[in-house]
Parts: structure tokens; sequence; C-alpha cells
């Protein structure tokens, strides 16, 4: 019986239910020391100073500054901006400038705060506008970290014979990723032996690729290994370079192995963040409604350094016309700097802000025109054999209308929408609950964009033991959404063996080939996909060297590999990634293939809004999607239902305070996520349309849950209120001004 | 863990007696500690300025609720959990119980305690605006004796409280005169649960021939102390709530609270829903 | 002035005694001196729930717990859950169900499962949801842990 589609249990589930499970803070080592991080009291400006005070043994210290650094002073990325510990000027609040160990926790902290570092202060700028509008110059020579430029057709042509044209302004705020997790590291590290670092993280050969120049040390001197990881949604993509450097570093200096776990006070203010985002749309329609024309300006709050902001961008510009049909297209995009720590990967990548102003925007259009929601987007929606914005012809069946038409009855929208009316008009002179209902329509592309997954390369190692067991060596790494155990259905479906009898080896450069990074939707689309291809490889090498018949039993597997091995010495095979045919992409003009698959949704949201309180509360919410064929619908749901919540918080909870570029609320108890109570009945539904080049048909569905919501509640709003509300977070706050 | 842990006593007597003739001996070097639910929160952030703390966890003088025809009396370490489930209190302080229940996670109320919410004297407790609206008083003691005062005015301040260095909070009193009272109670925060009050509103009242007879009008979190809204109370008396007296009862509010921006919320917001809660609480006792 | 102390108590079971400091934190004393690590810091205010254990009956949240109110007590932590190689049926459950994600929250939510069915061995979707009110989890988004918890009564 093929396992795909079945509800395996999750593969590491008894050790994480019995506490057993090791994530980095539970490991230590003889001898080991505790590190901290001395970061800038300031936004912007030029270190005068550093001076060591208080009542404490500095000689008992281990203290690292910039001058420490063995090899090269940046966290390689993309442009390598950003320095692993400011030299002598800082951009940022919190920006780390020295690294202190001891072996006394508490007199480390004691330590901590008894450095005290000057800084000659120099102006900075905290929003996208000020640095859009180049009120200080503090990147480069416009605060422009990249640009990006989609056009298709020609929209200057369209607007003077439009009947209809429709502006429309939207904000995203930040968005803390908040894993329960604090990021944190270990290290050992030394001259002879090299670098090792333990650390909890989405992307081993990400750290393994910035050590290897922090410290100017052949690859095979730097080993990362993933410990068991309590939450990333790309807070652990690029971030982990930099903590896990600060502890090589201290390890390196002290000679000791080197601990370095933030609390959650620092991991707040000092790691990454959603990027903040401003999109305007200017759209063409006919008076019959249907797009003529659309113009997307979309600009992201990178922060001080450029960290992953250009991949980021380039995500939302791709997302941001959706999944609908325009003959005329023009995006045009923007990463800014400003003095605020950088903000960096979170689940959706720019897609949850850029979609969040589009499905916004499509119901400001449909009531301008005078047609409802529904009835708006059937009239433009995407079909096969048609283009996107980048003019990608989507070569899938794609029946949006059909996923509209079951997620509306699925949610009883239209009952709804018609006794809501009725029930809102009615007052008892008493505040009210009044009742809406919205909904979302969108699409999101499942691994890297464009050309991205060409360039990775990425490779995938099986290797067979004399017991048969089956070893699967990847560095794609297990995050909580499952990678062990979709990992293990999809080598146990490929070798017709049980899975049980596969063995996900864990995330370590030493052992493991470079499946690329953990990120992206990829996981299980594209290195399952590898998964499949490594262990058939190695099933047909036992074939055929005519050890194994083509029909075969776990014993005969199992007395082939150890004959195989006996013979030959070990049994492994290797796949590296090949593009799906006619796939091309063009990096200059932003045209062609975005991604080989996208999946394809409706989310209807049902809120409640009090009157007394300004409160808005989900009701009710279904997802709906066709995400290719579903591996494990227990996993599968969870990764949307936790996406759905999620983004539930990112809408009307998680409001990044700040104050001069520096998060004030950086406390559990007052950054706002949802808890158990807050969160409404999340009804998952999956429709299956297997999608040719992912493994058992899978596409991509780990970010696809943050983009709906948002709009489908906003939408929501605007129905049980009447008004258009068109940021993000939504407060009470806000509410009660623009209601009032 | 920012705290420098070692620089901190936390001591254990063996009996009320001990613990208050420690506060007696050295006047301000000491501090109890209950539950640790808001403590413990200072000294993991490294906040926690001071030093030397007595254990009054496992004091059972301060633990119990007691009842007597005219009144309840809880002691100082009564916790959430054992408030919420007192059927007395049920039934006739409903408030307090779902001031209670209302109050952090299940693990919170399991440890927090009536005194400690008190003492604390956050602006922000759930429990103060409840009590306040009970007419709640409470006991100090110290080695010189007891001495009960009104809870009404034992806040001065922000964090400002009338206790002497050597008195420790010991009982809390309400009167049970609340048959015939219709309470009302509304925490608000930006979620459900575990939240930190953005305004936090208790009022009881009762009416006779359409008219208001009494209010006791108490709301937390819009100025440094919780505040019982005693003009506005005063306005009420033998007024029917209807729009104009609704009207004139906020403008009333108004006056008595000061609401702030902070992290949490704005003064607008605050003072906005200060009045909604006022209204809406006057409207339930429209007959 | 020396602010060690010996404390007195048990840990699931066994008898523990312990030179401390006073103020020390259960949590720290747990991971650090027992090598007892399921037990989680999420937060370290009491906000998250990752730490939480159970003292003579009631769930804590062990960051907000001073060494010096441990003494005599009875604690539970999740090592302590399961009865040898046999799970406690929320554990199992939550194996089954997809009541863990990357497991950070599991220890915590699992403890703070099996007291709300202690107490009440039939809850309903609202006691569910206010019994583990003051546990986060940002992976699952609720629905798979209120589902393990139902199927754990139901079993």
């Amino acid at each position: 019986m093929s396992p795909i589609g079945k509800a395996f249990p999750r593969k590491e589930g008894r050790k994480k239910v019995t506490g057993k499970a090791l994530y980095v803070d539970d490991l230590s080592f003889p001898g080991m020391l505790h590190g901290v991080t001395v970061r800038s009291p300031s936004p912007r400006g030029r270190i005068t100073k550093i001076s060591f005070e208080g009542d404490i043994p500095w000689d008992e210290f281990t203290v690292v500054t910039a001058k420490d650094i063995p090899g090269a002073n940046y966290v390689a990325l993309i442009l390598n901006d950003q320095p692993y510990l400011a030299a002598d000027f800082v951009n940022h609040p919190e920006e780390p400038i020295l690294l202190l160990a001891h072996r006394d926790k508490y007199l480390l902290e004691e330590a901590r705060r008894n450095v005290r570092i000057e800084i000659e202060e120099q102006p900075a700028i905290f929003n996208l506008e000020d640095s859009l509008a180049r009120k200080e110059i503090i990147w480069g020579e416009d605060n422009v970290f990249k640009k990006y430029l989609v056009d298709k057709g020609n929209v200057d042509e369209v607007w003077a014979n439009a009947d209809f044209i429709v502006e429309g302004e939207y904000e995203t705020g930040a968005q803390e990723q908040l894993y329960i997790e604090n990021n944190g590291a270990i290290a050992i590290a030394n001259a002879d032996k090299g670098v090792t670092v333990w650390g909890s993280m989405q992307c081993p050969y990400y750290v393994h690729k910035a050590l290897v120049k922090l410290f100017d040390l052949p690859e095979e001197k730097i080993r990362i290994i993933q410990t068991e990881t309590g939450g990333g949604f790309g807070g652990k993509e690029e971030y982990p370079s930099l903590i896990a450097g600060h502890a090589a570093l201290l390890a390196w200096k002290s000679g000791k192995p080197v601990k370095m776990i933030y609390d959650r006070a620092e991991d707040m203010v000092a790691t990454t963040k959603r990027h903040p985002s401003r999109t305007r749309h200017k759209t063409a329609v006919t008076k019959d409604g249907k797009l003529l024309a659309v113009e997307i300006d979309f600009v992201i709050d990178g922060g001080a350094y450029c960290t992953l902001s250009p991949v980021v961008l380039s995500r939302g510009t791709i997302h941001s016309a959706g999944p609908y049909v325009c003959p005329n297209v023009r995006i045009h995009s923007r990463a800014v700097a400003t003095n605020v720590p950088p903000h960096g990967a979170f689940r959706g990548f720019g897609a949850p802000q850029s979609i969040f102003a589009l499905e916004r925007h499509m119901d400001k259009v449909a009531r301008t025109v005078g047609l409802t929601p529904e009835e708006f987007r059937r009239r433009n929606f995407i079909h096969e054999g048609e283009t996107t914005a980048t003019s990608q012809v989507i070569r899938e069946r794609v029946d949006m209308d059909q996923l509209l038409t079951r997620a509306l009855q699925l949610s009883n929208y239209h009952e709804k929408r018609e006794r809501f009316a009725r029930e809102n008009a009615e007052s008892n002179g008493r505040f009210r609950k009044k009742r809406g209902v919205g909904f979302a329509t969108f699409m999101h592309g499942a691994g890297f964009t464009g050309s991205g997954e060409v360039y990775l390369q990425s490779v995938v190692s099986a290797e067979a033991t004399v017991e048969g067991v089956v070893r699967i060596l990847a560095a794609s790494t297990e995050i909580g959404q499952g990678t062990n155990t979709i990992f293990s259905q999809i080598a146990s479906e490929a070798l017709g063996l049980d899975v049980d009898l596969i063995e996900i080896v864990q995330p370590d450069t030493a052992h493991v080939p470079n499946s690329g990074p953990t990120v992206a939707s990829r996981t299980s689309m594209v290195v399952g996909k590898l998964v499949e291809s490594a262990v058939t490889g190695l099933k047909q090498t036992l074939i055929g060297s005519s050890l194994l018949p083509h029909e075969y039993g776990q014993s005969e597997f199992k007395r082939a590999c150890a004959e195989y091995i006996a013979r030959f010495g070990s049994l492994k095979t290797s796949s590296t990634y090949q593009p799906p045919p006619n796939v091309h992409w063009d990096d200059e003009k932003y045209q062609g293939d975005a991604y080989g698959a996208y999946a394809w949704a409706v989310y209807v949201a049902e809120v409640s809004f009090d009157e007394l309180t300004y409160a808005a509360h989900v009701e009710d919410f279904v997802a709906l999607q066709e995400v290719g064929r579903v591996l494990n619908p227990v996993l599968a749901a969870g990764q949307i239902e936790g996406g759905v919540a999620q983004a539930i918080g990112f809408t009307l909870f998680e409001n990044v305070v700040w104050k001069d570029g520096r998060m004030a609320n950086n406390q559990m108890t007052n950054y706002i996520i949802p808890t158990p109570v807050d969160i409404p009945p999340i009804r998952v539904y999956f429709e299956e349309n297997p999608y040719a080049y992912g493994p058992g048909g899978a596409k991509g569905i780990g970010e696809l849950p943050m983009d709906g919501a948002a709009p489908a509640i906003l939408n929501a709003l605007e129905n049980a209120t009447g008004v258009s509300f068109n940021e993000i977070p939504l407060l009470p706050e806000t509410l009660m001004v623009k209601l009032l | 863990m920012r705290a420098f842990i070692p620089n901190y006593q936390l001591t254990t007597p063996a009996s009320l007696a001990e613990a208050l003739t420690l506060l007696e001996s050295e006047p301000g070097v000491w501090k109890p500690f209950a539950g640790g639910t808001d403590l413990m929160v200072l000294l993991e952030a490294g906040r926690l300025a001071h030093r030397n703390y007595i254990n009054i966890w496992g004091l059972n003088e301060l633990r119990g609720i007691e009842a007597t025809d005219t009144h309840v009396t809880l002691g100082a370490l009564t916790t959430y959990t054992e408030v919420q489930t007192n059927p007395i209190l049920r039934r006739e302080f409903p408030m307090l119980c779902q001031a209670a229940s209302e109050t952090g996670g299940l693990a919170i109320q399991n440890r927090g305690t009536l005194g400690g919410n008190i003492v604390n004297a956050s602006p922000a407790a759930d429990s103060p605006p409840a009590l306040l609206a009970y007419d709640a008083e409470i006991e100090l003691v110290s080695n010189r004796g007891s001495r009960w005062l009104p809870y009404q005015g034992f806040h001065t301040g922000y964090k400002q409280m009338h206790i002497d260095p050597d008195e420790l909070l010991a009982r809390i009193r309400l009167p049970r005169n609340t048959a015939g009272l219709t309470h009302y109670y509304r925490k608000v925060g930006t979620r459900k649960a575990q939240a930190i009050s953005k305004v936090c509103f208790a009022a009881v009242g009762k009416t006779g021939q359409g008219k208001l007879m009494e209010t006791r009008i108490v709301v937390g979190s819009v100025a440094p102390i919780v505040v019982r809204c005693v003009q506005t109370e005063a306005a009420l008396r033998g007024q029917r709530p209807d729009e104009e007296t609704i009207a004139a009862a906020c403008a009333s509010l108004v006056r008595e609270i000061s609401p702030i921006d902070d992290i949490r919320s704005t003064a607008k917001y605050r003072l906005q829903v200060a009045k909604n809660l006022l209204a809406d609480f006057l409207a339930t006792l429209r007959t | 002035m020396n602010n060690r102390h010996t404390v007195e108590f048990k840990v699931n079971g066994e008898a523990r005694s312990l030179e401390v400091f006073s103020m020390a934190r259960l949590l720290d004393v747990l991971r650090e001196q027992l090598q007892l690590t399921g037990t989680k810091e999420g937060c370290g205010e009491g906000e998250c729930g990752a730490c939480t254990v159970i003292i003579d009956g009631q769930i804590v949240n062990s960051c907000l717990v001073p060494m010096a109110q441990v003494n005599g007590c009875e604690i539970t932590t999740i090592e302590g859950v399961a009865g040898g190689d046999q799970l406690h049926a929320v554990q199992q459950a939550f194996i089954d169900h997809g009541g863990a994600q990357c497991g950070i929250c599991t220890p915590g939510m699992v403890l703070a499962a099996v007291d709300l069915l202690n107490r009440n061995p039939e809850p309903t979707e609202h006691d569910i949801r206010n019994g583990l009110a003051g546990n986060l989890c940002r992976c699952t988004g609720y629905m798979k842990i209120f589902e393990s918890v139902v199927r754990a009564y139901k079993k």
C-alpha cells in the first residue's frame, strides 16, 4: 500500500512528547563557557569609546571585538554588507559590537551591563517613507538595496480609455517570527581542528558559507550541525549565521566550547522580523469588470543591511499581481534601507505583504465597478494557457472558479453575507457585535524564484546499510514542518519499503550534501523529489547489479544491500537538481517562469466586531487549497492551521512598537500572539491535482497559509462595519479612530 | 536570566510571627515575596531593584477563605485559582472570580495571589477593580498589632501605598451586601487570554423605581492607580439611566481618569472604551 | 552573605537535596543541575508556558518559581509523565494526531493537558481552550492540540 497520502505519525514525535528531543540549549560540553553580545545603544553613529566598568573581574572574561576576527568581517550572504561586529560605525540599535564569555552565566550578565559603549550619534531614519525621500542617505547612494521592474504589455496606453481607474494604498507592519525556541548556538573552534557549531537553524550550509569567510578556513574545516529546532518560520534562515559566528569567535579566542543562547528579550529586540511594506495600486477596468491594466508600486523596509531583502522583494513582486489575467502589468518594487535591525525571512517572504494589498484592492475595484467581490474575481481569474504578470504561461490545470465556489459553500458565505447584513442593521440602542464575512483568492509559488533552483544545484544522497536500512542524507532541516516524516514517506514509496526502514540523518555538513536551504516551500516539492530520485538510483543500482529482482520484498532488499556492501564496500547514490523541462526565466527583464508550480487557494474569514471595545475577532475560518498532492494529511493540515493562526496574529494582534529604531515591546507579555482562546475553528480543505514534477505529485505548501488570512479578515471587517481598512496590524486602537 | 542571582536573598520564616519580627528588626531591608508572578518577571529582566525578600508563600496564617454572616475574609495568599473555585465568591462576588479567571493562564492563577496583586500596586491589575467595587477592606499586620482599613484610598500614587515597612498585608474582607446588585466586569486586552488590561472596568449597581439607588464604578489602567469614580457615582445617584444621564456620567468619568499612551494602547482608546463600558453598564440597569 | 541554601524536594518521585541560591529559578535548576532538559525556556516571564511543570498537583511556570519555594515539594516534569516505556494517553495522542510540530512547546503543553484531564476528565472545547490558555504554540494553530486532548480522553 502506498505511503503517500497517509497520516504517518511524526518520525521524531516520541522524543518530542517525552522531553528527550535535544535542542541546542539542552547540550553541554566540559569546560563550556557562556557567551553574550554587547550591542549598540544608538541607531546610527561612530563608536568613540568602549569602557569596562564596575566591580567585575574583567581578566576572567574572554572579550572579542572586530579586531579579533581571523577572516572577513561580514556575514556572507548576498551583498556582504553586514559586519559580524561593528568596528567603528553602527547602523542600527542593538547592532553587535563586542562579545563576552565566562563560565558563570550570572556574572556574565553583570559584566554585560558594565560595558559602556559611547557613540557619536548621526542622523538616522526609521521608516521606508523617510528612506525613499532620502531624508538621510544611510546606505549606498540612494538607500535602495534592490529594485525590480516587471513590465508586461503597456499600461501607459490604457489609462486614457479605461472605464474605471481605481487607486489604493496598503501597508503592513513588521512581524516577529516568535518561534518558541530562541536563537542559539554552541561552538568549538581552534586553528588545529577548525570550527564546529551546533545550533538551532534552518540552513546549515548558509552558516557554513558564512563561517568559511569569517574564519578564512577551508570548507572542510567548518562543520555545522543542526540540533532539534524549535520553530523557524524564516527567523532561523539567515540569522543563525550571525549567532553561530559569534559563538565561534568566542570559542576561537577562549579555546573553550562556548554556548550562546538569546533570551526572549534579546531575540525579539535584535533578530530579524518580517519586512514592513507599502503598496500602491492603480488599476484600469472596463465597465463589465475586466482588468485592463495593473500598476503596482511595492516597497519594503529592509532595515540597516541588505541581508535577504532582494529575494524577499522578488517574491513579493512576483506575487503582487495574483491569480488574475491582465494584458498590461507594470510592477515597480524597491527594498530600502532604514536604521532598524535588518528585516529578514519570514514565512511567505514578501508575498503576504503584496497579496494583502492586492486582495484588499480587488475588493475595492469590485465595489467601484459595482460587482460583488466574487463576481469581479471570477471575471479575471487566470486559466490554463493564460499568462501571469511575468508572462509565465500556466501549463497546469487551474480552476479558481471551482475553488471559489467550493470555499464559499464550505463557509456558508452567501447565507452569512445576507444574514449578517440584516442582523447588523438591527439596533436595540446598545453596543452591538457586528459580523461580516470576506475572502481572498491567491496563489503561492513553491521553490526558489526564477533560476534560483538551478543556481542552488541541490544534492541529496541515499545510503544503504547492511541491515537494509536506507539513510537519507540531506541538509534540509526538520523545524516542525515534517521534513523527517515526509522524506521517509517519499523514500518508502519509491523503494516499496516500510517507512520504519528509512532513516533521516541529522543535518551535519560533515556528512550530508547541500540540499539547499529549508525555505521557500521547497523541502517537500524540490528536495523531496531529489530524495525520490536518490533512492530510486539506489534501487536501480541493486537491480542493475542483479542482486535485487524487479519485484522484491523487504528481506530481499536487505539481503541485496548486505551483499552489495560486502562486494563493493558501500552503497550510496546521489541525485542533483534538474529543472523541469521548458522552464525559462529572464533575470534581467523579470519575465518568464517564475516558479515551477503554484499552489492555489481561497480563504474565507468570518469576523465579529465589538462596538464596545473596537475589537475584531475571527469567528470561523475556511482554508481551501489546491496543493498538487497531499503527502501526509495530518502534517499538511497542521501546516495550514499553523500558518493561518500566524496570519491572524499578523492581522489583528502583532504590533511591533518602534522607538527610535528599536522594538520597545520586546517581551511576550507585550507583543501579542494568539493564545488557544483567540483562534477560531480553522477548517482546512484540500483539492488535489498532482504536479508532474513533485514527489508523489506534491507542490509546496509551507508559506501559502500566511498569504490569505489578512486580506480575507479585512475584507470581512469591511463587510461588517462598512468601513475600509488598509493597514495591518489592525488593532482596536486603529479601528476606533477610523470608526468614530 | 539577567539578574545577578547571588545578590538576592529569599529567606523563609517558619511563621508569620517570625516574618513580622524580621520586617520590624530591619525596616526597609526586607520585602514580602508571595507567589512570585510579578517579582520573578522583574528579576528575569534584571530590573528587580530590591534585593532581600521574605518568602511568605508557606505561611498558612495568610491562607484560607472564611465566611461569617456579614463578611467573607480572604487570606492575602489566596490564589486566583482558589478565588474561582470558592462557591460563596462565585455566588456573591462574581466579578472577583471573573477577574481571577482572566488573570494570566492557569499556571499563573495557581501561583498569583490577591494580596500580591494589591501590594504590587499595578494600575493594570485585574482584581483591584473588583475589590474596590465590592468595598473591600484590608488588614495590615505588624508586631505592633493589626489594623483594618478600607481598600479605597490605600493606593496613593503609582506604586505608592499606605503601608509601613514593618507591615504585611494579611487579609482582605468583603462585606456580604451584594444581594440585588447588578455586577458588570469587563477586562479589555488585545487578546482574550493572558492579556494585560488596556482598560479594566468593574461596577455594581442597584435601581429602584427606575432610578439608580447606588452605583460603585471602578476603572483600571486609566490612571496611576485604579480609580473608584466617586464623583460619577454621586452624579448618578437618584437619576434614571437614560441617554442624558449616561452622557453626563461619561462626561464626569472623563474628569476622574487620566489615561496615557504606552506600548500597550493609547490614551484616546482607553478613554473612549472606559466611556463605552460605563454607558454599557448603565444601559444594563435600565428596566 | 551566603545565599546558598539546602533545598529538599522530589522530582518525578525521586528525592533530591541540592545547594542552591534561594532566588535561583526552578527552571534553571531542573535543566542545569538535574539535567532534566525536557522543561524548556520560551520567555522567562510566565507568558508562554514552555517551562510548565506540576508542583504538588498544580501546574506552574518553573521560570517564576524561586528555589526557596520548592522546599518540601513534589515536582513532576515531562520526564516523569510516561510510565517507563508506556506513554501517557496525552503523549500518544499528541504523536498520533499532530499535536506536536517543532516540539518546543510540547513538554509544557503535554503537562498542561495532563493536568486538565486530571481535574476535568471530559472537558468541553471551551474547557480545553481555557485549560491550555497559558501555553503558547507558534506552529500548530492549536487545532491539532485540541484534537489530541479530545482523543486522549476518548481513548
